[in-house]
């Protein structure tokens, strides 16, 4: 069981939590402008490293606030806990 | 042409080969194929040997007569998801499109122990998909008119006589069952003997099956694959298809691109042997899981996967107890059971639950991927259809809407809200 530490309430259980995928995707835009091929990037096409994963979770039966994780894909360590909007931090590993 | 007969194999299995070896006290048995190391160059190399892999190698040699070809293995054959899955074969899906492949697929199997000389141990032995609920009723006369406008058979039964056909579901369930839709000719199979009747049947062609060698690399000039780089040594070949499952994204990313999957653990277990009890395959969605009894009598016993990537080939704990808490809703009965093993497969997710097998962003590099959870039903199929497109460079027609550009056009086949099933 992982233990995940919310920025707002602190260390809970996994159960509380849930994945919402990887993190700093950016929509493409002005709308009128984005090919079928940058629009399947957005939607579909991911990183989907083995290693450090930079991804969004949210506290679902907790505070309900979402914020981002740095975690292992190998290992499923959790590196670096931030907040939305924040850049990630400088991580070993990290692909970006 | 077949390769000479070595000696120190195995090459026919019949009634008179085991009643000999019975009376030589199993002593006469060799191994089934050959061990190879990897030669310079092939016309074809194929990487994974797990189900999709062999199946691949064997219909490129048996249908399309290309025989200089290689699958190269990282781990052992079948070290990967064909070892690790639950082993439920069935077509019942929603779109023509998916009905029509996995139906192909479905009647390899049927045939596939006399094609492969390999005893599969198919047994179709039926495969529930039960509701507990009004909706989930509905749900299933809609999946029962979609099989049937597609040709698969199909049956619907209310509580009462899925109750009657599986005298140890509970009698008063939290969640009452309330209907079911069966599909007679599904089933489950030995894991294991699909990878292994496939390698000795692709050696028997003589096609080179290479364990122990991961691939590190591509060559590739001009935006055309030349070559593979492995553990034990690069090789020069002109097609590559790939077949790793929940590392495809890792591989593509050596190849230079980027694809729409996303990798999870799946896991499964499996109970202390018994006498048997359960002679059916049974499925609910609500409560997520399925179960059904092996051969040996432990019962087989899955679910849905883990929901965060990973790729750690272990499953976590709050799975499997919501996993336990439905098999006990269900059958109260096996709550004394003891779990004998419990393990997960890092299975290959795309966004509709539809795999891809076509062609890849590189010429000559060829993607068979996206099976997820439910590949394994699939292996006979795909073998035959990626052997197609490996041959002639262009997709089968049963497989051709499976391809990388519906991302693009938007023709997703979306059989996660579909069919509804994960495997
Ligand atoms: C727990 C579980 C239950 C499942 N239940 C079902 C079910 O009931 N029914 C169903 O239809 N499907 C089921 N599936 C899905 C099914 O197992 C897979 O879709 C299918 O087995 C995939 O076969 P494959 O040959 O593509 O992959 P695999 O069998 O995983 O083979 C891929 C191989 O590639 C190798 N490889 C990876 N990287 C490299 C490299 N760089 N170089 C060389 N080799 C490499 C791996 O070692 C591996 O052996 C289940 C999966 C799991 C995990
Ligand atoms: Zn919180």
């Amino acid at each position: 069981m992982l233990q995940i530490s919310c920025p707002y309430c602190g260390a809970r259980a996994e159960i509380e939590f849930r994945c919402g995928g990887q993190a700093h995707l950016e929509r493409p835009g002005p709308h009128d402008q984005v090919s079928d091929r940058q629009w399947a990037e957005y939607l579909f096409y991911r990183d989907n490293p083995k290693g450090v994963s930079l991804e969004r979770w949210v506290h679902r039966f907790g505070c309900r606030q979402w914020f981002n994780v740095a975690r292992s894909t190998l290992t499923h360590e959790i590196l670096a806990v931030y907040g939305m909007g924040e850049q990630p931090p400088q991580l070993e590993g990290t692909k970006r | 042409m077949f390769l000479q007969e070595p000696k120190d194999l195995t090459r026919h299995y019949s009634a008179a080969s085991l009643l000999r070896e019975g009376f030589n006290k199993q002593k006469g048995w060799a191994p089934a194929w050959r061990d190879a190391a990897p030669k310079a160059e092939y016309d074809a190399v194929i990487i994974g040997g797990g189900g999709h892999g062999l199946a691949t190698a064997y219909y490129l040699a048996k249908e399309f007569g290309m025989t200089r070809i290689a699958v190269l293995e990282k781990g052992w054959i079948g070290g990967g998801n064909t070892g690790r899955n639950t082993t439920v074969i069935r077509s019942n899906y929603f779109f023509p499109e998916s009905a029509a492949f996995y139906d192909f697929s479905l009647k390899l199997y049927e045939g596939l122990t006399r094609d492969l000389n390999y005893n599969i141990m198919f047994s179709q032995r039926g495969m529930w998909n039960i509701a507990h609920d009004r909706h989930g009723v509905e749900m299933l006369h809609r999946a029962v008119n979609a099989m049937l406008l597609n040709g698969v058979d199909a049956e619907l039964h209310d509580g009462a006589e899925v109750k009657r056909r599986i005298p140890i579901l509970s009698d008063a369930p939290r969640y009452p069952v309330m209907a079911g839709l069966l599909q007679k000719r599904g089933g489950t199979a030995r894991h294991d003997a699909i990878a292994w009747g496939y390698a000795r049947a692709a050696d028997m062609r003589g096609v080179d099956i290479v364990q122990n060698c991961e691939v590190t690399g591509f060559d590739i000039v001009d935006g055309a694959v030349t070559g593979v780089r492995t553990t034990r040594g690069d090789i020069k070949t002109g097609k590559v298809a790939l077949a790793v499952a929940g590392n495809t994204s890792v591989l593509a990313e050596l190849a230079g691109f980027r694809l729409p999957i996303i990798s999870y653990a799946l896991q499964a277990c499996v109970s202390e042997p018994v006498k048997p009890v359960l002679d059916t395959v049974l499925l609910s969605i609500s409560h997520g899981v399925y179960i059904s009894q092996s051969d040996k009598g432990e019962l087989v016993i899955g679910s849905a996967i883990d929901l965060y990537p990973s790729y750690a080939q272990r499953g976590n704990l709050p799975v499997m107890e919501h996993t336990a808490a439905g098999v006990v809703d269900l059958f109260p009965r096996f709550s004394r059971m003891r779990f004998l093993r419990q393990w997960a497969g890092i299975v290959d997710v795309m966004h509709d639950s539809t795999p891809v097998v076509g062609l890849s962003p590189v010429k000559g590099l060829y993607l068979n991927c996206g099976w997820g959870t439910g590949g394994f039903k699939a292996i006979p199929g795909a073998g035959f259809c990626y052997a197609h497109t490996i041959a002639k460079n262009e997709p089968h027609p049963l497989t051709a809407p499976f391809s990388l550009k519906r991302f693009e056009t938007g023709a997703l086949i979306d059989e996660a809200a579909g069919a509804g099933i994960a495997h």
